[in-house]
């Protein structure tokens, strides 16, 4: 298919065949990760900028690895080095970047819909990093490269997605995702983790952690942030884990090749016990490493690949 | 001065609803009846005719809750531009709130508002001052001085009063000093997010407010309006919970009396989608079914009051990341038009909209608002027929933050009339 869209602002507003096209590409750029020189020319004299409104090191990282394996120039700028600190208003900002005529605005922020808002003010593509709790639409198609890559098939598999659902953009992204690629998705964790209508989405609700993972092919662990300790939505780390973390006694509840996925970074002994995290079904690792194809992907999608490579 | 305004519906609910002439000298309504002729030919005093056939007139509108942002912020709004943007919305009176910079809690803040406002010769403006000293919540205002300087009402609205206890002390010395007390219903430890809790906010990874954090503080003022046995006005009702609420409490003969905005029976939190902060106000847009409460407590009387909460922001707060988005809309312009949508839809009578919008926000604030001979001169003349399409660039508010921009609507205020003075007219 040719690529049209220019933004990856969520994963609602992608057709199963534009995820399709999207986790193909990254299947076939994988390779270049692997070589002894990890560099080809795609995307060369291409700019991508990195605008990290929120602390990131791992998503950051990916995204800027993947334009250099491309040969694109990549730059990073946060708020603390940005004019966003001098009191320039966040349009503004975006607005000097695009005339600086960049080709893929890479951008994180801490507040939901701050994509929108910018694709609505430049002309550049845009591709959401993750925006508050809403969407995190590079994290769930690395997922599900990676369930694929083991899996084969999407459609038909059971996932679970465990633990602070009302906080995770992961997560969302996540539901939606595997949802409109045919698998079946199960919630569960504390009723004050479990956001107002979420089950609209097209996921099965549970409080009962067994009930969630049993018979799954895929168990996703969602990261507990300490912070929210503060606004009442668990007693302590200890009861969490007791109750909600995922432990070798709970994955046996799975199928015995169930995949064990963590967004990172993982807190081990809270939401998810090391010798789990370190499974031999423990994916979590081969996340991280598909990240840096998917995101290839979608800069060689998004940037003009498509055109440069049928120049070839 | 002589204004005659010629073959209108004259409809003042309760008390007129007839087609006739009104003869209108220096400000005062000195004739109510048919005159003979077209034209009072040899009346030399006559300096005007308004045609108002086809039209209805009505007490003039009154809108008991806006922001004017001045003193303090007038690149959003000032008095006079929100006093003409309120004339062009039909109303001949506004309440303004005191969230200015510096707060409306002295005499000096009250005299330059009622001052300022004089000057234009147009809508009255009655401020509302503060229930606590620089909307604090710790100590009352100088509720005395205030009523003198010309305040009708207190309120911290934009702010809760948390303290309960202030709360019960404020209803109680405002009986004392003959002043209203509006409440902001709000409990503040609920309400930390930025649009209705609710399957839009799940979705859009927002933190949601949810409606208890409304209901649960009506609940509260209507106790304490038991306990001190004042009057307390609800401002700006967004849940059906609060509609129950109130409900109840009026069927006891509880002492309250509520409002909505047309935002609330109109609107949605759907409205919010693609992060519309046009769609951003505190509280926030509900769920349809407490659209469809809030309607049905207007059309039984459970809510008295149709009031904007008219709230200018520049894109400054509004052209912003959705969660550091100012909340508010602006409303003046638009609120009639709303209002006559509710009677196209059947929801209220034509009359129980202008007792909505007039007579019964008038009685709450201790003003009289009656057609008759000797009454001043304060009437709205309405076109129900005639459509328009809003345009906020063409607007009269300094600002532009409304969600009802290119709606099209049936019916429009044609004249608002103020002390004899035509203030406004369609062109």
């Amino acid at each position: 298919m040719t690529w049209n869209r220019k933004d990856i602002l969520d994963i609602e507003s992608l057709t199963v065949d534009e995820i399709k096209s999207v986790l193909d590409t990254a299947d076939g750029l994988k390779e270049i990760s692997q070589r002894s020189i990890k560099k080809v020319p795609t995307l060369r004299g291409k700019t991508v900028i990195l605008f990290f409104h929120e602390p990131s090191t791992r998503t950051r990282l990916s995204f800027d690895i993947a334009a250099k394996r491309l040969s694109a120039d990549s730059i990073s700028i946060s708020a603390s080095t940005s004019s966003l600190v001098k009191g320039e208003t966040l349009i503004d900002t975006a607005r000097n970047l695009e005339s600086m005529n960049p080709d893929v605005v890479v951008m994180r922020h801490s507040s939901a819909g701050t994509p929108y808002l910018l694709s609505q003010k430049i002309s550049t593509p845009i591709i959401n990093a993750g925006d508050g709790m809403h969407a995190h639409p590079t994290q769930a198609l690395l997922d599900m490269m990676t369930v694929r890559e083991h899996k084969k098939e999407l459609h038909g598999l059971r996932i679970a997605i465990v633990g602070d659902i009302a906080h995770s953009r992961v997560a969302r992204s996540n539901i939606v995702g595997f949802r409109k690629m045919g698998a079946k998705v199960r919630l569960a964790g504390p009723p004050t983790m479990i956001p107002k209508g979420i089950e609209s989405l097209g996921a099965d609700v549970t409080y009962d952690f067994e009930e969630a993972i049993d018979g799954v092919d895929v168990i996703m662990v969602l990261r507990i942030q300490k912070e929210r300790q503060r606004n009442y939505l668990f007693p302590s780390e200890r009861e969490y884990a007791i109750r909600y973390g995922l432990n070798m006694a709970r994955i046996k509840k799975a199928k015995p090749d169930a995949l064990i996925m963590h967004p990172g970074p993982l807190n081990r002994g809270v939401e998810i016990t090391p010798d789990v995290a370190d499974h031999i079904n423990s994916v979590i690792l081969n996340q991280v490493t598909n990240g840096v194809a998917l995101r290839m992907a979608l800069l060689y999608l998004l940037a003009g690949g498509v055109r440069n490579a049928a120049d070839h | 001065m002589r204004l005659i305004i010629k073959g209108g519906h004259v409809l003042d609910p309760g008390n007129i609803d007839v087609v006739t002439d009104i003869k209108i000298d220096d400000g005062i309504i000195t004739d109510l009846k048919k005159f003979e002729s077209d034209l009072p030919d040899n009346d030399t005093q006559v300096t005007r005719i308004i045609d108002a056939g086809g039209c209805f007139v009505v007490p003039g509108l009154i809108d008991m809750h806006v922001h004017l942002r001045d003193p303090g912020q007038e690149y959003k709004e000032s008095i006079e531009t929100g006093i003409h943007a309120a004339a062009a919305g039909g109303f001949t009176a506004v309440c303004c709130m005191p969230n200015t910079n510096p707060v409306n809690d002295n005499r000096q803040v009250t005299e330059y508002i009622i001052k300022t406002a004089g000057q234009f010769h147009s809508v009255k403006v009655y401020p509302v001052a503060s229930i606590s000293r620089g909307l604090k919540g710790l100590e009352l205002s100088e509720y005395g001085e205030l009523k003198e300087a010309g305040a009708v009402a207190v309120s911290d609205d934009g702010l809760p009063v948390s303290d309960s206890q202030l709360m019960r002390r404020s209803l109680e010395y405002a009986k004392g000093v003959g002043l209203k007390v509006i409440s902001h219903c709000e409990d503040p430890n609920l309400s930390a997010g930025a649009m209705n809790e609710g399957l839009m906010a799940t979705r859009m990874g927002l933190a949601g407010i949810p409606n208890a954090s409304e209901s649960i503080m009506v609940m509260r003022d209507i106790a304490l309006c038991e306990l001190t046995g004042t009057p307390v006005h609800i401002a700006h009702v967004s849940t059906k919970e609060s509609v129950h609420a109130i409900r109840d409490a009026k069927s006891r003969g509880v002492p309250v009396t509520a409002e909505t905005a047309p935002h609330y029976f109109t609107l949605t939190d759907e409205a919010v989608r693609k992060y519309n902060t046009n769609a951003k106000m505190n509280p926030p847009l509900r769920s349809i079914v407490d659209r469809d409460e809030i309607r049905k407590g207007l059309a039984d009387g459970t809510i008295d009051v149709i009031a904007t909460d008219h709230a200018p922001h520049s894109v400054l707060e509004k052209e912003v990341e959705f969660d550091r988005a100012a909340n508010g809309i602006i409303g003046l312009e638009t609120s009639l038009s709303l209002g006559l949508k509710l009677v196209e839809e059947g929801v209220i009578t034509f009359e129980t909209l202008i007792c909505k919008m007039s007579k019964n926000p008038s009685k709450i604030i201790g003003l009289s608002r009656d057609i008759s001979v000797g009454a001043p001169a304060d009437l709205t003349i309405i076109n129900p027929t005639m459509s328009h399409t809003y345009d906020v660039e063409k607007g009269f508010s300094k600002s532009k933050n409304s969600p009802f921009n290119g709606w099209e609507f049936k019916g429009m205020a044609v004249y608002a009339i103020v002390n004899g003075r035509v203030v406004f007219e369609s062109k």
